[in-house]
């Protein structure tokens, strides 16, 4: 009855992911392609990647480069070791709690990279022109910003 | 409905600094988040939901604050505590930053 791809499991604790294959082939595709961009020699530095590492101190860059030096390799490895847990259970279709936010930082993550490449607007309409140079790359966004809202809204359930 | 993300795995609780837990010599920080483009209207709430503990009702509101206003306050007290805050904030990709609360 549900057309949902992403619910909670009806028995057990997790969640069942219900994605067609070439949606699975779509992430295996993009997956290497963050994780590369993530390491990178200065990732915090690449325009493309700044919504993933964000200034924290604006008023005070004495302050924020500390923090980045504090902080900024935790973020980077979490990022990639979600990639990680995405990457490994890209063909389940069961996942648990635990699999699902990684599944979530990484979609997100992705539509932040991809949002920022395409200089997304908050009033995006949500129609691709398919005649436009980078139709497939807001298709894509489209996609994410979909799978991404399934599976906030099933998180938010259990 | 769930008013509670009761699947978080870190929940924190933001009290707001009284006399006697604040630090009198340090004026207490605060942390925003501000609007943008990107980032899903349900996602900002579920992650307000998951980090800070707050009800659906609280998350709802902070997220529409920065959505219509253009940020919000979510979390304020010591600097190492927000400092934590805004870490985990970018750990989810939300635009944070903190300052002194003025």
């Amino acid at each position: 009855m549900s057309g949902r791809s992403v619910r909670r499991a009806r028995r057990g604790g997790g969640f069942d992911l219900r994605l067609g294959e070439s949606e699975r082939g779509l992430l295996r595709s993009l997956l290497p392609q963050l994780r590369a961009m993530l390491g990178g020699d200065d990732p915090h530095r690449d325009p493309s990647l700044r919504r993933l590492f964000p200034v924290a101190y604006p008023d005070d860059p004495e302050r924020d480069d500390e923090f980045r030096s504090l902080v900024g390799d935790d973020l980077r490895r979490g990022r990639l070791d979600s990639i990680d847990v995405v990457e490994s259970s890209l063909d389940a279709t069961s996942v648990d709690d635990t699999q699902l936010q990684a599944w979530m930082q990484v979609v997100n993550d992705l539509r932040l990279v991809l949002g920022t490449l395409l200089d997304v607007s908050e009033d995006e309409s949500p129609d691709v022109d398919p005649d436009a140079p980078d139709a497939d790359a807001r298709a894509t966004y489209q996609y994410l910003s979909y799978l991404l809202d399934e599976i906030v809204t099933a998180l938010a359930r259990a | 409905m769930t008013a509670r993300a009761t699947t978080a795995p870190i929940e924190v609780e933001i009290d707001e600094p009284t006399g006697s837990e604040a630090d009198e010599a340090d004026r207490p920080w605060i942390v925003l988040v501000w609007n943008d483009p990107i980032n899903l209207m349900s996602y900002v709430t579920f992650v307000f939901q998951k980090l800070f503990g707050y009800s659906l009702e609280k998350a709802t509101e902070l997220m529409l604050d920065v959505h219509h206003k253009g940020r919000a306050v979510v979390a304020s007290g010591s600097r190492e505590r927000c400092e934590l805050d805004v870490f985990r904030l970018h750990e989810h990709g939300l635009w944070a930053t903190m300052q002194h609360d003025r």
